[in-house]
């Protein structure tokens, strides 16, 4: 084996990545999601998507969204590094996977085509809750709402029927059922 | 109504209310208003700096002797960004800071102003939290929360970056009510449940190769975490070792006491650590100095590990049992406990852990810590010893800058108790030493302040003697000279066959010349026979002196674990490199 010249350890084995939705409830304040996307950055965890608002205009509070992917220990890390910023309330970590989450993404797709084409895109889109929203005679605008990989097909699909322009929120998320987060 | 106070006036109310002393900083133009309210304040003492990074560490060395907050005030821009290394460092470390920043006029706040940076935005990744004040009516609030999160959880550095404008501004500050204060964050002082506390006695009882891994934890959690240790460590006879920040919070020159851990920590020590079955973690965070391979570290153990930070759990290693909590309240819990459900363990365990220390006194015997000494040049560790034999029956405090000096520090300096050690451990920042021990001092009137140094990294922010000289604090700069960044040059005699890339330095300045041009004493000893001598000399006088010890230009600091090694396979000095090279027949090692 070559022997190592750094005084650093040599990196272990990458774990299994899974992919999270991390909600955090934060005060609305000057820099809070810089702070939020900082700790991200600052130690190289990922960000998918983020989607973030305020929710609660009394309390000030925002719910900010982040699609992300890491081994276990790095999704904990996450959440507890989360946990320690002091304009943070609560943070939940949800599976991708777990039945009892909704998730949901927003999106605007363009599309300059002969009419054809754009019955055939607004075909297409029906299933999840289209909705068109600007319409001239070569264009149109058609707001989509599904789950981020149903929106990745979309964009392959609608590409090459005359798609010029898209725009995606990120998803949010919410839990099935009367309970909410605590 | 409340009267009407200026941001300025509202800056020192807070301070006052805190019992704030000393503040270190640096005066510039967008902080002005704050220095010129200062004449009004008494029983606050502002101490200048020559840089603001000097006054950051300044005040990290006053936190972590005297365990209050450092104050720090300094200007926009530049200022800002000269404290920046101190903040991190103060982060890394967990030290108390409150960083007072001036800023340029809210309104000039984002036209690149004269002397504007980003001072929150740089600062947010090195701080527990900062905030830019935008209203001076919420100065007031900003700054008791600002001393609330330094102080409290795992303790840490806090920036409030205040524009000029908010400094004039009158507004209202009410005195802060003693009412119950809302949870702080990380304040998890009465959660030590009952469950846990049986489980980690159960953990003790089975144990039979048992180690206390003790950190900064303990320093951090007060004077009484370091008593309640004691009493642990002496109710259940089990060996102890300390990382780097841990030093002092249990007696050096006790017999449990294995030295320190880690990377140059002791042969004991680390394979102690590597073969236990039981790792009590206490107030330390698995740091990568620490634990050397991590699929390696300590395979055949059960850990606990109580920490006050939940992100410090389960990082870096796995534990089985993990408690969070300060550790004085642990400890106090724990000790009540145990003293009711073991009665007499000490001797009924004797026999359990006989075997264990039956090996630990084995490792002992190899006697890591020894070296070679010489009759002709100065061993810096027998210059680290010899100070010590010359200083420890007065009470004094060391801080030291980084690199091999430190870590003979490390190794040849014994600390009995807490709060006498300050170095820079988790960031390493080389001119750490000097401000700190200005700042010790400062907090520590009339007592010994020693900065262990190295001639590279004392440069970095010699500035400071002139400080030292206007405040009459009589620090001693104990420098182990050695021409090189020692630490440097070891691992390229290591690692990168000796090629030592910029590691000398050619042109250094004659310290007891330096000394004189600062108005202190300048001693210089290069002889072995001279030391002892030349040592009481420097403790004699009562000013800042430099004293300049000539030493080995090649020593290097044993034992270490070589890198991606496990804990058990330390290198012990120059005969096992040399072993290790012929045996791979490689010529690197």
């Amino acid at each position: 084996m070559k022997k190592s010249k750094s005084a650093y350890s040599e990196p272990p084995k990458v774990g299994k990545t899974d992919h999270h939705i991390i909600v955090v409830w934060v005060d609305n304040e000057a820099g809070v999601l810089a702070r939020v996307v900082g700790l991200f950055s600052g130690r190289v965890y990922n960000i998918e998507s983020l989607a973030v608002a305020e929710v609660d205009k009394k309390k000030h509070l925002s719910r900010i969204t982040i699609v992300t992917s890491g081994t276990p220990e790095v999704i904990e890390q996450i959440k507890l590094q989360l946990k320690k910023l002091i304009p943070v309330h609560k943070v939940a970590d949800f599976s991708k996977k777990d039945p009892k989450i909704l998730f949901k993404e927003l999106a605007l797709f363009k599309v300059v085509a002969t009419s054809k084409k754009q019955e055939k895109v607004k075909k297409i889109c029906k299933k999840y809750n289209s909705v068109v929203l600007d319409k001239t005679k070569k264009s149109f605008v058609i707001q989509v709402t599904a789950l981020r990989i149903e929106i990745d097909k979309l964009i392959v699909l609608l590409i090459p029927l005359g798609l010029v322009s898209t725009s995606r929120t990120g998803a949010v998320a919410m839990t099935r059922g009367p309970q909410t987060f605590k | 109504m409340p009267k009407l106070l200026s941001g300025a006036e509202i800056v020192f109310k807070a301070l006052e209310e805190r019992e704030v002393e000393f503040i270190f900083g640096y005066p510039g133009g967008a902080v002005l208003p704050i220095y010129d309210e200062l004449k009004n304040h008494k029983s606050i003492k502002h101490i200048l700096a020559r840089h603001e990074q000097g006054a950051g560490h300044a005040a990290e060395g006053y936190a972590r002797s005297s365990g209050k907050p450092g104050i720090l005030l300094v200007t926009s821009g530049p200022g800002a960004t000269n404290a920046v290394t101190a903040l991190a460092d103060a982060y890394m470390d967990s030290i108390p800071l409150v960083c007072i920043s001036g800023q340029v006029p809210t309104h000039l706040i984002g036209t690149d102003a004269f002397q504007e940076c980003d001072t929150t935005g740089i600062t947010r990744p090195c701080t527990k939290h900062n905030w830019l004040v935008k209203d001076v009516n919420e100065l007031g609030g900003i700054l008791d929360k600002a001393f609330e999160v330094a102080t409290t959880g795992r303790p840490g550095p806090v920036l409030v970056d205040i524009p000029k404008d908010i400094q004039f501004k009158k507004g209202k500050y009410n005195l802060r009510k003693n009412k119950k204060q809302k949870k702080s964050k990380g304040d998890f002082s009465n959660k030590v449940n009952n469950k846990d506390l049986d489980k980690f006695l159960e953990m003790i009882k089975k144990s039979s190769r048992p180690i206390f891994y003790t950190g900064g934890g303990v320093i951090n959690s007060g004077p009484e975490a370091s008593n309640l240790l004691r009493e642990l460590v002496l109710l259940t006879g089990f060996p102890i070792t300390s990382t780097l920040q841990g030093l002092g919070a249990y007696p050096g020159d006790d017999p449990q006491f294995l030295g320190m851990l880690g990377m140059h920590g002791t042969y004991e020590a680390n394979n102690a650590m590597h073969d236990c079955d039981l790792m009590i973690n206490i107030g330390a965070r698995f740091d990568d100095r620490i634990t050397g391979k991590i699929d390696e570290f300590s395979p055949k153990s059960k850990k606990i590990h109580v920490d006050i930070d939940p992100s410090s759990v389960g990082k870096n290693v796995k534990v089985d049992l993990a408690i969070i909590s300060d550790v004085s309240e642990l400890l106090k819990n724990l000790i009540k406990k145990f003293k009711v459900k073991n009665k007499n363990f000490l001797n009924s365990n004797k026999q359990n852990t006989s075997k264990w220390w039956g090996q630990i006194e084995k490792w002992r015997e190899k006697k890591s810590l020894n070296f070679i000494n010489s009759k002709t040049t100065i061993k810096p560790q027998h210059a680290v010893q010899r100070l010590y034999e010359l200083t420890k029956n007065q009470d004094t405090f060391i801080t030291t800058e980084v690199g091999q000096h430190q870590m003979w520090a490390a190794q040849h300096y014994k600390f009995n108790k807490p709060n006498r050690w300050m170095t820079s451990g988790g960031l390493g920042t080389m001119g750490y030493g000097l401000p700190a021990a200005v700042g010790v001092q400062v907090a520590q009137p009339g007592k010994l302040v020693i900065d262990i140094a190295g001639e590279a990294s004392v440069l970095m922010t010699i500035q400071e003697m002139s400080t030292a000289v206007q405040y009459r604090l009589p620090i001693k700069i104990f420098i182990l000279n050695n021409e090189y960044m020692g630490m440097v040059r070891q691992w390229q005699e290591l690692l990168h066959d000796k090629n030592y890339s910029e590691s000398y330095s050619e042109a250094l300045p004659d310290f007891v010349k330096l000394a004189e041009a600062y108005g202190c004493v300048g001693i210089r000893a290069s002889k072995p026979s001279e030391l002892d001598e030349k040592i009481k000399e420097m403790l004699s006088v009562d000013k800042p002196v430099i004293f300049d010890c000539v030493v080995d230009k090649e020593e290097n600091c044993y034992p270490m674990i070589p890198s991606g090694k496990p804990h058990n396979q330390m290198l012990l000095g120059p005969q096992d490199e040399k072993e290790e090279v012929s045996e791979e027949g490689k010529t690197l090692v």
